[in-house]
């Protein structure tokens, strides 16, 4: 609920592959407004500042922030979330599965931002090593897991998708 | 009581690195932590916090914030106080011998504490309007002097952090043994000076709570991201003046706790007692920046210490003094600094000890235990002392261990030293020069003078730092598990456990499952819900695989023996007949069996017939374990780093940790918790500082100013579980998640000094970052 003050802007996008449309205004973040207008809660805000990448999702194929992208920014765009990734009734994809092969995930708070930051970075650089892959996910924050188990499954479902 | 593994017949499901009960909703992002959840008609709040760290709150204006769009109420603590039976939250634990008046107000009364401190809550259609609201109060101050060292308000003409009391909280000392004496004819003795700092627990899930009122009922729902749900439970009906049955504290999801969530905040309080009188639910979530500036975190310890030792690198005493910065309130204790000041001897012998510790105030956040607990503090004490021995008698770093840890064939040894409680700390068992050396081979230390002088040929600095530790695990007094087998056939494990990531579900799924002859996925366990088990503690000190562990293992055991006694009726058959397994009980060589839900009929009776003979009404047991003390996990831990010279970078090339889990009832889990723990240690060896000005302004509060660890500093990290079964629980187990985090500054500082050419015990300022190495590269060369 918001003012009647503050202009409501109606934004429209395609996210997770179906076309969505609510209003919010200026001041909406594009991963609140995921959370709590489109009720995709997958996303998570860690810091809000942009260093922590947990609300990291796909807009137009790349990885963004959604704690620093404005919800307005989003309207036409293609965004790709968490629960993208699988359908709700269907198997995990091979990347989930292979987080789940490696305990991977603790307790899954900062899971979503860095599903979503490897499947842009498989999707650049199917052969990547783990040095590199590590670098890769230097804009993700893992306060429970030490990230090598992250870095293994991530490596692994490297290599199931080449 | 031994340990004893009963393992259903053709069921082993303990030591199985099962797949977790909680990954899937995790990874489909379908997980419900408290930001989720929604309650038809939430408000939500925002506090308006201290921008001084010490002053008179002379007035605080609301008006024009309450005429602001969307808000709904905006309260201080006189607008709550109708609500709240005391000003103050109630000391989380008792006995302590502190002076009175130190808890934590629940909005600031009329003197700020510090940076951070809530003076008022702003309740609102949104968060951004509250937010807003908050802008707009102003605040008459008059500014006070503030305490920024915990060292300089000890001294007698230093300001108060609080004007009402003096800035010691409290003194004591631990000693045992004739320190002075050993000291007296000692061949080796020298002092260390030593400043730990420890930042903040930064779970990437802030604190959160949802509080909704019932005012039909006059009850009140609380969801909170929490670690302590009936101890929240207790307090919330403390300080609203409710009786505990009028709450309900359920807990969602949690992303991470490690230890900040380990205590009921003034503002989960505040949020309360505004939904209660506005009628309304009311939500609060944290950003980033107030677990900053008002979670709590540990800081900095000061230990000056000298240490005495004989020709051969024997320890023959250490004595000195602490100081404990406790911050501006002590909302629970003096736990912390006793937890330091006890982990000290560590898996050693050490005939005589004295500690004189001071926990005294500074004008900051409280601190209060983050992940280790003290047990850090203490175990970088100790393994300094024994590399500045192997400094001073020429000694290699690893033989000085070797000749002090506490032999093998001495458990259970009863170190001199007591709890907290008064319990006399008894290391259960362990072979811990077995564990040290096997740490010494997973590294190849041998092997490591010629990596060393290999890269020093090509220009590259290495160094290898080697280290103990060990964690009292399963605190007491008791967990709670209720395990029942529903009418449906249905297992449902309710406990007072608490789950932040660990995988407590899973674990105590596995237990469980093992008793009925089940996979841990048939089992459904139910955490830290008030409504469902009456007692609980709850997650800290690694002690839920221990403690509720335990109490499921013994409530599963005994719903166990139900089963088979009404599957004795059932079959008509000997109990010693029936076999449990995959949920239906059998008699093997006939073709009777019948599923867990036809048992669970049988316990359900029927009107008119009879109950069979020795069937119990229902299926279920509950059990409150009660430990017998803490029971010990010796970690140790070896790294290798190298350093650059033009810069202080330091790269830590890789890791070995070997830690005693008593019995991994999940080893993937086991090693996953060392993992994380390990890089916690890396963070504050490191990385994590929480800057204060000299006007205890906090200096740090982003992620780009405070550093955690990321995946391109941390090495590969060899973990390997040694498993030395516990007789003092019937698993066998020892709690392993903080266990990781002890000896990890102390093995990089070695490692550095090595590398460096630096002297051994040299570096003992954490965190340690790149100036200060080049500054002690300069200082060696000058």
């Amino acid at each position: 609920m918001t003012h009647t003050a503050e202009t409501l802007h109606t934004v429209t996008l395609t996210v997770n592959g179906a076309e969505r449309s609510a209003q919010c205004t200026a001041r909406w973040s594009l991963a609140d407004f995921l959370r709590h207008e489109l009720g995709l809660t997958g996303t998570h805000l860690g810091c809000e500042h942009g260093v922590c990448g947990a609300c990291t999702v796909l807009v137009d194929g790349k990885s963004v922030r959604g704690c620093l992208m404005m919800a307005v920014q989003a309207n036409g765009a293609e965004v790709r979330t968490i629960e993208g990734l699988a359908r709700d009734d269907g198997p995990l994809s091979a990347l989930q599965k292979a987080f789940a092969d490696h305990h991977a995930v603790q307790c899954g708070f900062c899971t979503p931002g860095i599903l979503m930051t490897l499947v842009e970075v498989l999707g650049d650089t199917p052969d990547i090593d783990e040095r590199e892959m590590r670098e890769a996910l230097s804009g993700n924050i893992c306060r429970c897991t030490g990230y090598q188990n992250i870095v293994d499954a991530a490596m692994a479902a490297a290599k199931a998708c080449r | 009581m031994t340990a004893n593994r009963e393992i259903a017949v053709g069921q082993e499901v303990i030591g199985q690195s099962v797949p977790r009960l909680e990954d899937a909703a995790l990874l489909r992002g379908k997980a419900r932590f408290l930001d989720d959840l929604h309650a038809p008609g939430q408000l939500h709040a925002a506090f308006l916090r201290s921008p001084v760290a010490h002053a008179h709150l002379r007035s605080v204006d609301t008006s024009v914030s309450r005429a602001m769009p969307g808000v709904r109420a905006v309260l201080t603590l006189s607008d709550l106080r109708p609500s709240l039976t005391a000003d103050r939250i109630p000391l989380q634990f008792r006995n302590n011998g502190l002076p009175e008046a130190i808890t934590p107000f629940v909005l600031a009364n009329t003197e700020l504490l510090f940076v951070g401190e809530a003076i008022a809550i702003v309740v609102a259609d949104s968060r951004a309007e509250a937010e807003d609201a908050v802008d707009a109060i102003t605040l008459d101050l008059e500014d006070l002097p503030p305490v920024a060292d915990v060292r300089d308000g000890l001294a007698t003409t230093a300001p108060r952090a609080c004007l009402d009391r003096a800035n010691t909280y409290r003194d004591f000392e631990l000693s045992y043994g004739d320190a002075d004496s050993a000291f007296g004819d000692a061949p080796c003795t020298f002092q260390l000076s030593i400043k730990q700092h420890r930042g903040a627990a930064h779970p990437i899930e802030g604190r959160g709570i949802l509080a909704v009122p019932d005012p039909l009922q006059d009850r009140l729902k609380v969801w909170s991201s929490t670690q302590l749900s009936h101890e929240a439970r207790y307090f919330l009906s403390l300080m609203l003046g409710l009786d505990e049955t009028q709450i309900d504290v359920a807990v969602p999801d949690v992303g991470g706790g490690f230890g900040a969530k380990y205590l009921v905040y003034p503002e989960e309080i505040a949020v309360a007692a505004a939904a209660r009188q506005l009628g309304q639910p009311v939500k609060w979530v944290e950003d980033r920046r107030e677990h900053f500036l008002s979670a709590i975190q540990e800081r900095d310890q000061y230990w000056t210490i000298e240490v005495a030792a004989d020709t051969d690198g024997r320890l023959l005493a250490i004595r000195g003094q602490m100081i404990h910065d406790a911050g501006a309130y002590i909302p629970q204790g003096i736990n912390l600094a006793y937890n330091a000041a006890t982990a000290l001897p560590g898996p050693y012998v050490l005939p005589a000890y004295q500690l004189s510790v001071t926990v005294a105030a500074t004008n900051k956040v409280p601190t209060i235990p983050v992940r280790g607990a003290g047990y850090p503090e203490g175990t970088f004490a100790m393994e300094r002392a024994l590399d500045g021995i192997a400094e001073r008698l020429k000694l290699d770093r690893a033989e000085v261990r070797r000749r002090n840890l506490i032999p093998g064939d001495k458990m259970p040894y009863k170190t001199p030293m007591v709890s907290r409680s008064g319990a006399a700390i008894v290391y259960d068992s362990g072979d811990f020069p077995a564990i040290f050396a096997q740490a010494l081979e997973a590294v190849d230390y041998p092997g490591f003078e010629a990596r060393r002088t290999a890269a020093a040929a090509k220009g590259r600095r290495l160094g290898l730092g080697v280290g103990c530790g060990i964690k009292g695990t399963g605190r007491g007094p008791y967990e709670s598990a209720t395990v029942r087998v529903g009418r449906s056939g249905q297992v449902t494990v309710h406990t007072g456990a608490m789950p932040m990531g660990q995988g407590v579900k899973t674990v105590l799924a596995q237990v469980c499952a093992e008793q009925l002859g089940l996979a841990a996925t048939d089992i459904k366990v139910i955490c830290g819900d008030t409504t469902t088990v009456p007692v609980g503690l709850g997650g800290f000190a690694s002690r839920q695989t221990v403690v509720a562990g335990s109490s499921v293992f013994r409530a599963a055991s005994d719903v166990r023996q139900q089963i088979l006694v009404a599957a004795a009726a059932l079959l008509e058959t000997d109990i010693d007949q029936i076999t449990l397994n995959g949920g239906f009980v059998a008699c093997p060589g006939t073709n009777c069996r019948f599923s867990l839900r036809d048992v669970a009929e049988i316990a359900a009776g029927s009107p008119g017939y009879a109950l069979p003979p020795g069937v119990w009404p229902g299926l279920e047991a509950t059990v409150n374990h009660i430990p017998e003390g803490l029971t010990y996990g010796m970690g140790a831990h070896a790294v290798e780093v190298e350093i650059d010279t033009d810069t202080g970078l330091v790269t830590l090339l890789r890791y070995v940790v070997v830690n005693d889990c008593g019995r991994a009832i999940n080893p993937k889990l086991v090693i996953g918790q060392l993992h994380g723990a390990v890089v916690h240690g890396i963070g504050n060896a490191l990385f994590e500082f929480m800057g204060f000005d000299a006007q205890a302004q906090p200096t740090t509060t982003t992620f780009a100013d405070y550093l955690l660890p990321t995946a391109p500093e941390i090495p590969r990290i060899e973990a390997i579980i040694a498993e030395y079964p516990t007789p003092t629980n019937p698993l066998g187990v020892k709690g392993v998640g903080e266990s990781g985090c002890l000896p990890v500054a102390a093995v990089i500082m070695s490692a550095i000094e090595q590398a460096a050419g630096l002297r051994y015990g040299q570096l003992c300022s954490i965190p340690l970052a790149p100036p200060d190495l080049i500054a002690a590269l300069d200082a060696a060369r000058g």
